[in-house]
């Protein structure tokens, strides 16, 4: 896989970023989608883009613990604004796109980004 | 003076789509008798429209029953709601009924049944009680609250709709009066596994959906008297109320 960064995949599909500007330039190592946040905790991997539709301040400590490259909510999920304030605080990049999961999936294969594969 | 109480606090009705067509008020306050119950709650899926008939069902019998509500969060999080009058939770259900899209599938989902304390079916739900509130999770458990009402974690043992499932944790400063264990899960299982939310009440009730389920997971209290104010009191360890370990 070629280096990509949070800011590629950004600039590549206009997704709105709502925090974590600083953080941008990391690398993403891959890429887990889910919305079960006990799932995430399981097998996201460091470095991961993390795609969801889950707005609860839960997501910037999971986020946090498994040192994700950023969270990206689909479906134009608006952030709550306690989950905004925790995510400035914890840098956490988080980013919203228009696209359903299904759909930026797809694009950031295409990118070069991939899942670990199986379980 | 202080009694141990048999309480089985989750317990679906017909209101509930995938609660049995059998589930109806003679015939569970029957079951929950011959069960040796002394108490129980009817909790359906966001709403609370057959409590009344359960409750009258109870009172003819010498069950208590209490109204309640198993509420589902923004965030597919199940929560149980109990009060201590029908007031308080239609107040929860009005608001519920203002956040719920949709409409039921009932060949998909079954049907949603409306009955009278003689178990006659009176009307039918339309509304799609299986889905997902609009609500936060933070709204419902402080709405309960101010209505004066216990709110309860669903079972937190399952991956499927719990709060430790959906959010892989409790949220700091959340408050919860306790924390549903399943039938799946055993006592020593559940104490290792939630080891640290130790400082939270585990209450176990059967989640009946069918009439055979009831009363095969239950709670001892020990209670003045059968109302979720002396829950409430129960799960916070206060006046010598208390969840009697089996």
């Amino acid at each position: 896989m070629s280096f990509v960064t949070v800011f590629d995949i950004v600039n590549s599909f206009g997704l709105e970023i709502r925090t974590g500007e600083k953080r941008l330039k990391e690398q993403v190592t891959g890429g887990y989608a889910s919305d079960l946040l006990s799932d995430v905790i399981a097998h996201s991997r460091k470095g991961n883009i993390w795609l969801t539709i889950q707005t609860h301040p839960n997501i910037v400590a999971v986020a946090t613990m498994k040192e994700l490259a950023g969270i990206i909510l689909t479906g134009g999920r608006k952030p709550d604004s306690d989950t905004l304030q925790k995510a400035e605080e914890e840098e956490i990049p988080i980013l919203v796109s228009p696209l359903f999961t299904f759909e930026l999936v797809g694009k950031l294969y295409q990118m070069g980004i991939s899942g670990k594969g199986e379980c | 003076m202080l009694k141990t109480v048999r309480a089985d606090l989750h317990i679906h009705s017909c209101l509930s789509p995938c609660g049995d067509e059998a589930m109806r008020p003679r015939a569970l306050v029957n079951k929950a008798l011959g069960k040796g119950l002394d108490m129980i709650a009817i909790c359906d899926h966001n709403s609370a429209e057959n409590t009344a008939a359960f409750i009258r069902a109870g009172d003819e019998r010498g069950l208590k029953v209490l109204p309640g509500i198993e509420v589902t969060s923004r965030e597919e999080i199940h929560l149980i709601a109990l009060f201590d009058t029908p007031e308080d939770c239609t107040a929860l259900q009005n608001l519920i009924y203002q956040n719920l899209p949709g409409e039921n599938v009932e060949e998909v989902f079954g049907p949603q049944t409306v009955v009278n304390e003689r178990d006659e079916t009176v009307g039918v739900n339309r509304r799609m009680l299986i889905g997902a509130t609009l609500l936060p999770l933070e709204q419902i458990v402080s709405m309960v609250g101010s209505l004066r009402g216990v709110t309860i974690a669903s079972h937190i043992d399952r991956q499927a709709f719990s709060l430790l499932g959906q959010l892989g944790f409790i949220p700091e400063g959340l408050s919860l009066d306790g924390l549903e264990i399943s039938a799946r899960t055993s006592k020593e299982e559940a104490q290792k596994r939630f080891y640290a939310y130790r400082h939270y009440s585990f209450v176990r009730f059967s989640d009946a959906h069918y009439l055979e389920d009831i009363g095969k997971n239950i709670t001892h209290f020990l209670l003045a008297q059968t109302t979720s104010e002396e829950i409430k009191m129960a799960l916070h360890h206060q006046e010598g109320r208390r969840v009697v370990e089996q």
